[in-house]
């Protein structure tokens, strides 16, 4: 296995005219998991699309060992095609082992629904979808916006135990979620720590 | 390589097959020849009038088809997180870009050449005439769907992005229109070389004015 590691730095976070956070920071290394805390609109997900690189951050920057993968509220699955098909195309585009794809589709439950069109499936079907996608991909690094959204208590509880799998193996992840979340070694991050 | 080929197999699908609600290849097509159907009707049957207006009636056509499908070449990805899901592979989104050039091009461009005889025959133009619009479609049609493309990414995201992106589009395609048009008087051959120049111009810039809209549109 590869190594892993995030780390940011000193990050400052800026939309319009308004500075969200500054001065935040954390090292993340192999088998890390943290927690990103704070009340709606604090930037959690603005934080997260920093972490992802998909948002110059005001201020700071980011360091990544290993490949990264996000899941957020936008499942990236074409509505009119059967959910088999959707995820497949994700999974040529990962290069991602059958085998890997397979093993996720059984950990979120969705062996059942891969016949069904992506627009008829439910919020809580949809995140499983994206969830699963990720953990095929085979990224070092996951970044999980509201992973537990509109999941039941049992998928909530699988989907930790994917977290946890992940993180057995030398995996990290960052969580941005308001519900409390029964993971070992969890740190915590609040962003109202940061508050300019 | 093989996650762009992946890319563009799913591009070119939904281009020409379309999807519900992103319609298909054949809603441009349909649309082309309803304008040279619909010329006739308005400026009478006079076959030698249609004959010295009906090109230039052609190249209108195949701009405001050009226009037709600009609302789902970008936006639906956009808004479902496609690009995002690409960057985060190291997919450039020119690349993307580019893929979807070729990709709306062949899904609007080819199948304007193959109506454009129906269209000839509509509007009384000879074997000439004909022969010179289907040099200047296959020349000018890829520069259209560069710039269709590249509105399509300025516009995604905003309010009313189709209808401002149709507005956006026409002043951009003049030239394409001036030399295509003109290529059909006579003695207008050059005007096919100043079209093949707008196009590759086009081709060349919209990758990565595109590419750019997308990422600033994150911020």
């Amino acid at each position: 296995m590869q190594p892993a590691r995030l780390a940011a730095y000193d990050l400052a976070c800026r939309r319009g005219d308004r500075l969200l956070f500054r001065g935040l920071g954390f090292e993340l290394h192999q088998g890390d998991v943290l927690q990103l805390a704070g009340p709606n609109g604090i930037g959690k997900s603005s934080l997260m699309r920093i972490l992802a690189g998909l948002l110059r951050p005001y201020n700071g920057h980011v360091e990544h060992d290993g490949t990264r993968a996000l899941a957020d509220e936008r499942p990236a699955l074409d509505p009119h095609q059967p959910l088999g098909e959707a995820l497949a195309f994700w999974r040529q585009i990962d290069r991602a082992g059958q085998s890997g794809g397979d093993e996720a589709r059984a950990d979120f439950g969705l062996e059942d629904l891969l016949d069904v069109p992506v627009r008829y499936l439910s919020t809580g079907q949809r995140k499983r979808a994206a969830l699963a996608r990720l953990a095929a991909s085979g990224a070092r690094i996951w970044l999980l916006d509201e992973p537990l959204n509109g999941l039941d208590t049992h998928w909530g509880a699988s989907t930790q135990a994917a977290i946890e799998a992940h993180r057995a193996l030398g995996g990290i992840a960052v969580i941005a979620s308001h519900q409390p979340l029964q993971l070992q070694s969890l740190r915590m991050l609040s962003l109202l720590e940061h508050l300019p | 390589m093989s996650a762009l080929w992946t890319i563009f197999r799913r591009d070119l699908t939904l281009l020409l097959m379309g999807a519900p609600g992103r319609g298909g290849a054949l809603l441009p097509l349909l649309f082309f020849l309803a304008v040279a159907m619909l010329y006739p009707f308005a400026v009478g049957p006079d076959a030698r009038l249609l004959a010295r207006t009906g090109a230039g009636v052609i190249w209108v056509a195949a701009l405001l088809a050009a226009i037709l499908p600009l609302d789902r070449l970008v936006e639906p990805d956009l808004e479902a997180g496609f690009f995002d899901q690409w960057a985060l592979r190291g997919i450039a989104e020119e690349g993307v870009i580019a893929l979807r050039i070729v990709a709306h091009w062949l899904s609007f461009g080819v199948p304007l050449m193959l109506a454009a005889p129906l269209s000839a025959g509509l509007l009384n133009l000879d074997g000439a005439q004909l022969w010179t619009v289907e040099v200047g479609l296959l020349l000018g049609t890829p520069g259209l769907a560069a710039i269709g493309v590249t509105i399509a990414a300025l516009t995604a995201g905003l309010r009313a992005g189709a209808a401002l992106g149709g507005l956006l589009a026409i002043p951009l395609t003049v030239p394409l229109l001036i030399f295509g048009a003109g290529s059909l008087q006579p003695g207008g051959e050059g005007g096919l070389l100043l079209l093949a120049a707008s196009s590759l111009a086009a081709l060349a810039i919209a990758p990565f004015a595109a590419g750019g809209a997308i990422r600033a549109g994150r911020e």
